[in-house]
Order: structure tokens, then sequence, then C-alpha cells
């Protein structure tokens, strides 16, 4: 399985996004690939992706992708991230 | 004994010095100690290492637009035009510094975990690509000041340098941070905070009863520039075709013509907008190599900060404090774009023939993501105007302070390219001037300058930030008086409206 995470330069605050979506990932016990992206190829990466998690500015502008959209509110928020990842899974 | 002495020359001069094979096991080494799995370490330091080498392929790229632009600006201005772009010159200076920067990379993340754990600067700096780009600026300024051969010198030196600035700067922030979060639980951890600073100060000193720009319902046609490929190769195209017309009308057909070797006028255009998105693909291509270089070093750097010490700050990435002003971003974009073409002018009417500093042009990345951070501490301090004003000043401090750096830059000066935040720049500058008298004294300076940061740093969190200043008060208290029961939602720190509604989450 592959998760996209979004911002602006995809080298920022989606890194810090994709260390927290693995931690979470890890304590589900969910085996996964997570990729940071920026938004300019977060469309074409979502295109391989079961999941994209972003923030919600950005949400609107990866727009319709096959992969389904997580906004995240809180990149720093471990509980908010492992809810919404089993939330999106199931 | 005469196999070892081959063995190890050959793993220094053939591994430890080549810079993508050393970050792909600084990496590996990284997530042993966090007890990853074989294929996760093998996967990672070999994906590290490929980065680098990627980064290298784009900046070849870069280098190739920037030098026919570099001439046209010359010839047209006589002064030598350079674009600052964080991403190309660490690309470019990594050919030749990007060993020794590996070392100081490791060794001053070492040392920002010790300041950390023993001093009352209790931050952890995670903004990856700002470590990268400061630990290169500090080879190269401390090897141009040094000399080559003080090689180990310089790793050291910098070392200390790169960890005292990753412990300072968050602190020095913290006020301004706690006021736009409205908690203490995250610091911000980027190199333009000197510029931040300066909005927030700014701010608050002429925006005394302006409201929250989060009250204004802004256009979202400017979106688009958040996309980085699009904002690089547009202001490319503006500042390409600019300085291409000019050079039709001021010079000799053909000697302009000369420049892209084109055949006619038309060509020659062509030419110039194809350079100028030869330049985004360049920055496209090393953007793809920092990425795949940081989502295998910075998890690897994290798991081991959060062993070491628990409980501290993370300092992070600017945009974490984007969506605590949606529209401030925006308008201190734009004013920071303004400043900087407002500098642009006085560089290159009064400061370029008075005291040599180079035109510095405005990039639309480093004025999107710095300027719109100064337009989130402006707004929270002063209000609309605050963040217009804290963008403008911020936006001439990313144009006079990277000038000042080229001063100190020795032969990368003429690469066309510098680091454009605003820390780079003050700190960058400090240290080449202190190295001005020496490598003895310049040591010692060097040595001073990064003590005085530690025990500045430390009285200001002892003093201001750990017992509560809130910057900005005293307008906080003429709103309150102004609005009566508007001010719940006028407060700067709390976001009005419905679409930022849901951020409040952010605070918990």
């Amino acid at each position: 399985m592959k998760i996209v995470t979004v911002c602006g330069m995809g080298i920022g605050t989606s890194v810090l996004l994709k260390m927290n979506a693995e931690k979470a990932l890890r304590a589900l016990g969910v085996d996964a690939d997570v990729e940071a992206a920026d938004i300019g190829t977060a469309r074409g990466a979502a295109r391989t992706a079961q999941l994209v998690l972003t923030s919600e500015d950005l949400a609107d502008e990866i727009g319709d992708v096959p992969a389904k959209v997580v906004v995240i509110q809180n990149f720093t928020n471990m509980d908010e991230i492992t809810k919404k990842i089993t939330d999106a899974l199931q | 004994m005469e196999w070892l002495v081959v063995v190890l020359d050959f793993l220094g001069q053939q591994i430890l010095n080549v810079p993508a094979y050393l970050i792909g096991i600084i990496t590996a080494v990284g997530l042993i100690a966090l007890r990853r799995s074989a294929g996760q370490v093998i996967g990672g330091g070999l994906k590290a290492a490929i980065g680098f080498l990627i980064l290298g392929a784009g900046a070849g790229v870069v280098v190739a637009s920037l030098d026919p632009l570099g001439r046209l600006i010359l010839a047209v201005t006589g002064a030598q035009g350079v674009i600052p772009t964080n991403e190309v010159i660490t690309a470019i200076a990594s050919e030749q510094y990007g060993a020794q920067s590996a070392y100081i990379l490791v060794l001053g993340f070492i040392v920002m975990l010790l300041l950390a754990r023993f001093t009352p600067l209790r931050y952890i700096f995670l903004t990856g690509h700002h470590m990268v780009f400061m630990s290169l600026l500090l080879t190269v300024v401390l090897s141009v000041g040094l000399g080559e051969e003080l090689g180990w010198l310089v790793v050291i030196l910098g070392a200390v340098l790169l960890g005292v600035i990753m412990v300072v700067m968050p602190a020095f922030a913290q006020p301004w941070m706690r006021k736009i979060t409205g908690d203490d639980t995250i610091a911000i951890g980027h190199f333009g905070t000197l510029g931040y600073i300066a909005a927030g100060a700014a701010g608050q000193a002429v925006g005394r009863r302006s409201r929250s720009t989060e009250e204004i319902n802004f256009p979202q046609g400017l979106r688009f520039l958040r996309d980085s490929t699009v904002a690089t190769a547009l202001s490319m195209v503006l500042i390409y075709l600019v300085f291409a017309i000019w050079g039709l009308i001021a010079l000799p057909t053909a000697e302009a013509l000369d420049i892209f070797g084109s055949e006619n006028q038309g060509a020659y255009i062509m030419a110039a907008f194809g350079q100028a998105l030869q330049f985004g693909v360049g920055v496209a291509i090393i953007l793809f190599g920092v990425r795949t270089v940081l989502g295998e070093l910075v998890p690897a750097f994290q798991g081991i900060a959060e062993k070491v010490v628990p409980g501290a700050k993370p300092a992070l990435d600017i945009p974490i404090v984007f969506p605590f002003g949606a529209n401030a971003v925006l308008i201190g974009f734009l004013a920071s774009f303004l400043g900087g073409l407002v500098t642009l002018v006085l560089i290159a009417v009064w400061l370029n023939p008075a005291f040599g500093l180079a035109l510095i042009l405005p990039g639309m990345v480093p004025h999107f993501f710095t300027g719109g951070g100064a337009g989130v501490f402006g707004n929270a301090t002063g209000g609309r105007i605050g963040a217009a004003v804290g963008g403008f000043v911020n936006g001439v401090l990313i144009t006079i302070l990277p000038a000042v750096l080229l001063l100190v830059f020795g032969e990368l000066g003429f690469a066309n390219s510098t680091f454009g935040d605003a820390d780079f720049g003050w700190f960058g500058t400090a240290i080449g001037v202190s190295l001005l008298g020496g490598p003895v004294i310049g040591v010692i300076v060097c040595v001073l300058i990064g003590a005085a940061l530690v025990v500045g740093a430390s009285i200001f969190q002892k003093r201001v930030v750990d017992t509560g200043w809130v910057p900005g008060a005293r307008r906080d208290a003429l709103l309150a008086e102004g609005s009566g029961a508007e001010t719940a939602t006028t407060t700067p720190d709390r976001p009005a409206g419905g679409r930022t509604q849901g951020k409040s989450g952010a605070r918990h």
C-alpha cells in the first residue's frame, strides 16, 4: 500500500507528516510505503496511492484523484493522525 | 600492515569523500540505531545516496540556464545579477564541499542535541533541508576564510556553529510563535527567523489598531503560487523576458542575439523563454533530489533526537504557521515581493555603485515562504497593516542580506545564485567577516559569537519566553476596548470565519 503526504514544497511539513504517519502505521501494525510530495507532483503521485494526507487548504488543490484524500488539521498530533488513518483504511 | 593502509585510504578517498555515499551511510547508520529492518536500512541508505546524486544532476541544468542570464544582466546593467535559491546554490556548492558539509551536518546535529539537553534551549530543529543548507553555507564560508588545508577545523567549528544556530533561533522566535499558535508546544525551525522577528516587531510598531487579516475575504486566484514548480518557472520567465527585452533595446542587435546564439529577434525571445523554463526544470530535479534525501535522513535524525532529549519542543518548517493566517500569508508574500523590488532598485542606483553589492533578483519561492511567514508574524502583532509592513521588511532583508553574504562567498560568488533566507545572510556574513583577521583570531571570534548566541538566547529564554511575555499585548487591549463583544473572534491568534475555524484543533 502506498500513502502520499503533501505540502507546498514537499520537503518541509510533508516530511514531518510522513514521519508521523509512519509512526502511526507502525503502531497500528500496517505495512505501507509513505512518500512525501509537493503540491505540483501530488496529483501524479496520488494516482498510484491509496491514501493522500494533507492540510485543509491544499486538499482543494489536489482535486479529484482515485486515492482517498484525508485532511489532517495538526501535523504533529499523533492521536488525530492515527485516528484518521484508521478510519480511512476501513 | 600495508593492506590496512590501502583499505583505509580506499575508504577515505573513494567512499567517505564522496558526499552521496557518505549521506547514504549516515542515513543507514541512523536507521540501524532505530532498529529498523534490514530492508528498510538498505533501501533508505540507497535512496538517500541516489537523492544526493539527483541533486547534482539538477544543478547542471540550473547552471546551464543561469549562465546566459548572467551574461545578459552583466551586458545591460554592468552588474552581477543573482537569483537566491537555496536549493540551487546547495546543489552547486555540494560538488566541491559536499563531504565536509555532511560531517558538519552529523556533528552539528549532535551538538544541537547536547545543547538542547544541557541548556534552557530545549528545541529540536527538524527542518531537514535548512539543516542541510546551513551546513553547506558554513562549510563554504569557513573554507573560504580558513583555507582548504584546515579542513578538520572547518568541520569542528562548523558543527559547533550549526548546533548553536539551530537552538538559538527557535528560542528568539518563541514569544511570537506562542502568540500565533496560542500554545507553547511547537517552535519555528526555519532560517528566515530574523525576518519573522523583524516582521513581528514592525507589525507591533505600526499596526496599533489594525484588525486581523483573517476577517478579509481574499480572492483565491493567487493560490496557484503555492505550487513551487509554477511559481519558480513564472518568476524566471518574468526575469528572463525583462532582461531579454532590455537587452534588445540597449545593446547592438548582433551582440544581443549572440548571447543565446539566435538568428533573429523571435528566436532570441523564445530562447530566453526556453531558458527560463529550463531553470524551473532544474529546480524541480533538485527538489526531487532533496525530497528523496530528506524523506530518509530526517526520520533517522528525529528518531534519535526523541530518545536523547524527550519533551523538547520540535522546531518546524515555516508553513506550519500558515493555517493560523491564510490571508496574512498572501498579504505578506505580496508585500515581501514589493519590498524585494524596491530594494533591488535601491541596490541598482546606489548600493551597487557604492559598495559593489550584487543585484538580488526576487525569486517567487523565498518571497512566498518567508514573506508569507512574515505576514503571519506581522498579523499576530499588528493586524492587516502589520502583515503588510512585516512582509515588506522581510522582503528588504532577504534582498540586502544575500547581497552582503555574496561579498564573503569567495569564488562561489560567481555562480549567479546564493542562499536566500535572512539567517543565512546575517549568520554567514558574521562568520565570514570574523575570519578576515586570520585563522587564529577568526576561530576565537567565531567561538565567541557562538558562545554569545547561546548565552544571549538562554537569558532570553529564561527572562522573556519563560516569563510569558506576549508581543503586542497593548494592541490586544486596545482592540478589546474598541470592539467589545467582537473581540473573541478578532484577536489574531484566533482565526475567525468558517473556513479557518477547524484549524483551532491545531492548538491541542
